[in-house]
């Protein structure tokens, strides 16, 4: 089947009830994205289709609607992402493997919401674990991501 | 200031030896060398340096032997060799090592000594010397008790003074101008003209000198790097998604593969049907491996889903199949034959407990708890005939390395551990069951490379968790004041359960058993500390903060209810108590912080809880509000004597995450057992805390107590009780138990 990520056309061969999560780790080799838990508890393996924020451990391959954004295809270490440089300049990560997955949650927000009160954060976010506990971090990075956008 | 001379004699001599096009700086070590794990292909008497400095064409490396499972060891570490050195952290690489005898951590001997750290008496001074020794002779390259920075904080800068002025010696060598005269910067020396010589240059010729072992550290004013706001080195990757984990390793022709095995821990496989399993989609083997089975397939989830098809019989569990009987275990255990330690008996408890008409008496518990990091599980091993690589995550490289030697057959020396970045750890990576069932299935396919990932699930169920815990109090109070406090603890030992798993017999008492209730360093009259030692139930481990993580809920929060019985103020009676003055200043601080005393409104309390643990007084207070949706934690102020605050930013993140953790899983998590197995099985059943749930947490880090202290744990141990204490006082409820959520609701 066909799958466009990060503005790549790919073609694989996998079941159709294989998770997006697991067609972009182990098929594709976009490692961004992680399995955390598999059931949507964590939100670890959050991406975007079409912009909007998704588990990809729950959506199967056959059921891909839109265009499939990874953290990769939102900004890189060169060319950071409004909410990535906040990251970086908030130092939020402790071991940082749910960041990837917050960040996008946390980008698909700011698009439709720029100027989040901390209530809408707390809705937005609550569904992305961070088991080290860098939760007043990321509230700071979302608010410092919010005023840099509403500035460009 | 240190000078080299003194430090030298009672540890060890920074040495340097020739590399392949340049030089190595580090330590002979302690009295006899120790061979060397990075200069392979060496003369014999070359090799005897522990290497934290590689200069070469490449350019500069530092070894931070510590892992890195988030808490920032790998930046701390290179952060002390760097201030020395003269390098800034973006033009190093930072690489932790192969795991080596010569990397031994002498810091956790102090926390394994029966003293309290706040004991500087000669019997308490010597016998961590003996303990240190024995550590160094079991080569435990281990990361754990929070000893990374305590550990490094000498070590580490010495190394790198040693190595500039080795590079300054072979300048002057080279240019002729005298050492006195050059300086440097940023990985280089600058003559007085004004020209640069890169170290990357001059590494060969200071390879041919003897090492400059007269230095001084540099006076603490002086300091670039330590004390300020540092990036951390891995700060870019994990803010852009590029940070790799053990479990995106990927290799050529690699496989990936899953287990299950006994859900009832320790049990037998008594059979299994795996015809469905070996029809499906990418599966291309099924294998038997230590207590389950194995199914190897062309990627992670055709391996999971050809796992759940397996059908399989298992034999029952080597502990209690239902948790009635580990409590009654527990509760059964407060008898003079199992007590394992009485270090803390000040006074006459026993008298004062007789003749009392009003002593109180309570009883608490702290449940099973798992580990589970973000970052499932796993390992990637590759067996070769004449090697075997390991590729993981791990705190324990040592055994790992040792543990797969004995499983293929292998010499030691024919195994490569390397450590890669974890996505936490929180103490699960002290365990290495995976490791040995990668390796027990890769040897099924000698030459390709697996990679074993464990499901949520069988990671939950497999957790070894923290210890199940109940403790006793009685005391008294007479006129105003806290006279007598006799706690007793009862718990399984962790250590023995912990080195059981790596066939290491721990003789002697087990000190986590009262650690963070015992050394408390309260002056109450009459004062006992007892630990009881449990019979061996399901496998526990080291859990953040470990003994402490339950007693100092216990400690606390009893001395809460004393303070309560003899109407006394919290925060006055602990501060009367405490005749400790680093720690003393902690409650200072947190009084001042959160404006003590304060009117609050209807429906808010607060509760302060103090802990001294892994060396470092911590004193919170936490105020939450009682509404109609439940109890709300709205506010945390933190106070931690840590000796030295490395970097402050990492500091605060460590001591918010620290209590994050503490607090979420003291309000809902647990782990149970039935019919012999785990109840929970995903994040669902054990949630912690989620970011509507997270107050607002102000931090300060006091530094008078001139010994440096790691911060990885000491934040956990007070928090859960000053919530219990909060909760208390805005809502009348004594919570004795976790987690909380059974007593009261959370909103």
């Amino acid at each position: 089947m066909k799958l466009k990520v990060n503005g790549t056309q790919h073609d694989v061969d996998v079941e159709d009830d294989m998770p997006l999560l697991w067609v972009l780790r182990d098929a594709l080799d976009i490692k961004g994205v992680k399995f955390g838990c598999g059931v949507a508890q964590c939100g670890a393996c959050t991406v975007h289709i079409d912009g909007e924020a998704v588990r990809s451990c729950q959506v199967s391959a056959a059921d891909v609607w839109g265009d499939v954004t990874t953290i990769e295809g939102l900004g890189t270490p060169e060319a950071m992402h409004a909410v990535q440089q906040a990251w970086h300049a908030h130092q939020v990560a402790q071991c940082g493997y749910c960041q990837a997955g917050q960040m996008m949650q946390a980008a698909a927000l700011l698009a439709e919401n720029t100027a989040p009160s901390d209530a809408d954060i707390d809705d937005a976010m609550s569904g992305n674990l961070c088991r080290c506990g860098a939760y007043p971090r990321i509230r700071a990075a979302i608010k410092t991501a919010a005023q840099k956008m509403q500035e460009a | 200031m240190s000078r080299i001379g003194t430090i030298a004699r009672r540890t060890f001599l920074v040495a340097s030896s020739a590399i392949v096009g340049g030089v190595a700086f580090g330590y002979y070590a302690y009295k006899r060398p120790v061979a060397n794990p990075l200069l392979d292909g060496l003369a014999e008497g070359e090799a005897a340096l522990t290497p934290y400095v590689r200069i070469d064409a490449s350019g500069i490396t530092l070894t931070t032997p510590r892992a890195d499972s988030g808490q920032g060891a790998y930046s701390v570490q290179a952060a002390l060799i760097a201030e020395e050195l003269d390098v800034e952290l973006d033009q190093v690489r930072v690489d932790p090592g192969p795991p080596d005898p010569a990397y031994y951590n002498t810091a956790l001997a102090a926390d394994a000594a029966p003293f309290s750290p706040t004991d500087n008496s000669f019997a308490a001074r010597s016998t961590r010397g003996v303990m240190d020794a024995m550590l160094k002779f079991m080569g435990l390259q281990i990361t754990g008790g929070s000893t990374t920075v305590p550990d490094s904080f000498e070590k580490l800068r010495l190394a790198g003074a040693v190595a500039r002025e080795t590079l300054k010696a072979a300048a002057a060598q080279q240019t002729g101008v005298a050492v006195a005269d050059l300086r440097t910067a940023r990985g280089a020396v600058e003559l007085p003209d004004g020209e640069t010589l890169s170290y990357v240059a001059l590494a060969p010729v200071a390879a041919t000198l003897e090492p400059v072992n007269d230095v001084a550290l540099r006076d603490p004013s002086t300091w670039r790097l330590i004390g300020k706001p540092m990036e951390r080195v891995d700060i870019v990757a994990k803010s852009t998604g590029t940070q790799t984990y053990g479990i995106d390793m990927e290799l050529d022709g690699m496989v990936h593969a899953t287990v299950r095995t006994n859900p009832r821990r320790y049990g037998e496989m008594l059979g299994f049907d795996d015809t469905a399993a070996r029809e499906m989609r990418g599966v291309l083997d099924v294998v038997s491996i230590t207590g389950g089975v194995a199914v190897v397939a062309d990627n992670t989830w055709r391996a999971f889903q050809a796992a759940a098809a397996l059908e399989i019989e298992w034999g029952p569990a080597a502990y209690p199949p239902e948790m009635a009987a580990h409590w009654q275990t527990l509760s059964d255990s407060f008898v003079e034959d199992r007590l394992d330690t009485r270090f803390r008996d000040d006074g006459d408890v026993a008298a004062m407990l007789e003749n009392a008409t009003d002593v109180v008496e309570v009883a608490y518990r702290a449940p099973y708890l798992a580990h589970q990091p973000l970052e499932p599980i796993n390992a990637t091993v590759l067996v070769q005939d004449d090697r075997v690589d390991v590729w993981t995550g791990t705190q324990i490289p040592r055994f790992v390395q040792d543990n797969v030697a004995a499983i293929t057959g292998k010499d030691t020396d024919q195994v490569h551990v390397h450590v890669l970045m974890m996505g936490g750890s929180f103490g699960h990576r002290l365990e290495d069951r995976v490791v040995r069932e990668a390796t027990e299935i890769a040897m099924t396919r000698p030459g390709t490379p697996v990679k074993l990932t464990y499901s949520r699930e069988e990671d939950f169920t497999h957790d070894d968790t923290r210890q199940i815990a109940m403790a006793r109090g009685r005391g008294v109070v007479r006129d105003g004041r806290v006279e007598a406090y006799d706690l007793g603890i009862a718990m399984p030992s962790v250590i023995a359960s912990q080195m059981g798993r790596q066939g290491l017999p721990v003789p002697g008492p087990d000190l986590q058993i009262v650690a963070g209730a015992w050394e408390q360093p309260f002056a109450i009259p009459n004062y006992r500390v007892s630990g009881y030692r449990a019979p061996e139930l399901a496998p526990i481990s080291s859990w953040r903060a470990v003994g402490a993580s339950s007693n100092g809920f216990f400690h606390d929060v009893f001395l809460d209810e004393l303070i309560h019985a003899a109407g006394a103020d919290p925060m006055e009676e602990r501060l009367r108590l405490m005749w400790h003055d680093p720690s003393r200043k902690t409650l200072e601080a947190v009084a001042e912080m959160s404006d003590w005393g304060a009117a609050l409104p209807e429906g808010t309390g607060r509760g302060v809880a103090f802990c001294l643990s892994f060396g470092v007084p911590v004193a919170q207070v936490i105020e939450v509000s009682s509404t109609d949706a439940g109890i709300i934690i709205d506010k945390v102020w933190c106070a931690a004597e840590v000796g030295r605050v490395i970097d402050p930013i990492m500091f605060e993140n460590m001591v918010q995450g620290g209590i994050v953790w503490a607090l979420g899983h003291a309000m809902n998590s647990e782990i149970t057992y039935s019919d012999g197995m785990v109840e929970q099985q995903n994040y669902y059943d054990a949630e912690g805390m989620r970011q509507y749930q997270a107050p607002q947490i102000m931090v300060r880090g006091l530094e008078n107590s001139g010994a440096v202290r790691g911060i990885g744990e000491p934040m956990v141990p007070p928090a859960s009780a000053a919530l219990s204490n909060a909760i208390f006082a805005a809502t009348g409820t004594r919570v004795r138990e976790m987690p909380m959520a059974k007593v009261v609701d959370f909103v």
